[in-house]
């Protein structure tokens, strides 16, 4: 259930975001899940509606939109781009990766050199994409 | 936007007050000094957290003696787990022994992440072992973490105190307040003592006993660098 934190920091930013904006209720919410972190959709869905169940008007009847986005790579060594596997390793590999996506540097190599020293250019983990509101 | 800034204070409000150990090069002892604070200040009966931040050469773990079964749970989050009595979190429990190449970027959302997820309880110290210098980790911290206080790290050593100014000046220059200086490995023949502009407030000994007592924290808690080192924390503890 470490989604349920990831949940509440987007339900935490979109009430903060709101609040800049001036709205009065958020109608909509997009959250980019990048696949890399591994967010299991369906815990993360069903902690949002728990999350948001408990909050006040200005976003408790928000729809939230999930869109997942391809994980990517790209080496600095040889500038290599690749996309990212999980079925590549261990389960308690892809597990640390979930916690903390920077671990992949830990033990993903660049499939061309073999170098640690990649980024990550597309679909690291939990993004806030987007928000509608009323003013 | 990043979802998980916002939610950083609210994973931070159950601290009282949160102490970053640093220093201005490697090799000084820092992680021992927060370590053995964490551990000193947990026997004196204080609820206690140990952060390693020190995400190139994370070795609290080593201090403590942590054994390979031991990792956080789920609960909505991050639960570390409790190590001798400490709340102890470190992304070592997820490199396990790879090394972990980490550019600024990756720093910076490794730090923001753990500290986003990490759900600490009720404590009245968190200990953080920086990273040395002022690097991307230490700046990321001065600014996500809810105002720490510096306790910083020296030897008696001119090299030291070199570094150690700077990382002083820039401390000052921010207006970070800083707990005091920690003197270590001091052996009777050191002659060197500079003024650096802010209080010594413990001289540690070159400690012959140390070593063996490292992953060992009952035997650690017995020698002299400990007993030293509960004289800083009654110390700050009253200021």
């Amino acid at each position: 259930m470490h989604e349920w934190a990831l949940a509440e920091a987007v339900i935490a930013t979109a009430k903060r975001a709101a609040r800049e904006k001036k709205l009065r209720r958020i109608t909509e919410i997009t959250v980019k899940l990048g696949e890399l972190q591994q967010i299991e959709r369906t815990v993360f869905e069903f902690a949002l509606e728990q999350i948001l169940a408990q909050e006040d008007a200005l976003v408790r009847h928000a729809k939230v939109v999930l869109e997942t986005e391809r994980a990517r790579f790209r080496c600095r060594a040889c500038h290599h781009e690749w996309a990212f596997e999980t079925e590549h390793f261990a389960p308690e590999i892809a597990e640390a990766i979930h916690f903390v996506p920077e671990i992949a540097h830990a033990y993903v190599r660049c499939p061309s050199c073999r170098s640690p020293d990649f980024e990550v250019i597309a679909g690291r983990g939990v993004w806030l994409a987007s928000l509608k509101g009323e003013e | 936007m990043d979802p998980r800034l916002a939610i950083i204070a609210e994973r931070l409000k159950s601290i009282k007050k949160i102490i970053a150990v640093a220093a201005g090069k490697g090799g000084v002892g820092k992680s021992t000094v927060a370590t053995g604070l964490a551990l000193v200040l947990s026997k004196m009966g204080y609820k206690v957290g140990l952060l390693d931040l020190d995400f190139y050469g994370p070795s609290t773990h080593v201090i403590l003696g942590l054994s390979e079964e031991i990792q956080p749970t789920e609960e909505r989050g991050i639960v570390p787990p409790k190590v001798h009595g400490i709340e102890f979190m470190s992304l070592v429990f997820y490199t396990r022994k790879n090394p972990a190449p980490l550019r600024g970027p990756d720093l910076t959302n490794a730090l923001i992440e753990l500290l986003a997820i990490t759900r600490w309880g009720e404590l009245d110290f968190l200990i953080v072992d920086m990273p040395p210098g002022m690097g991307d980790t230490t700046l990321d911290a001065i600014r996500l973490l809810k105002n720490p206080s510096f306790l910083v790290v020296t030897t008696p050593s001119r090299v030291a105190y070199e570094t150690v100014s700077r990382l002083i000046a820039l401390l000052s220059e921010l207006s970070i307040p800083i707990l005091g200086v920690i003197e270590n490995m001091r052996r009777p023949s050191d002659r060197v003592r500079l003024s650096l502009g802010v209080r010594v407030i413990g001289e540690l000994p070159f400690d012959e006993e140390l070593e063996d007592a490292l992953g060992d924290p009952e035997r650690f808690l017995q020698t002299e660098f400990a007993r030293r080192l509960r004289e800083v924390a009654s110390a700050f503890k009253e200021s």
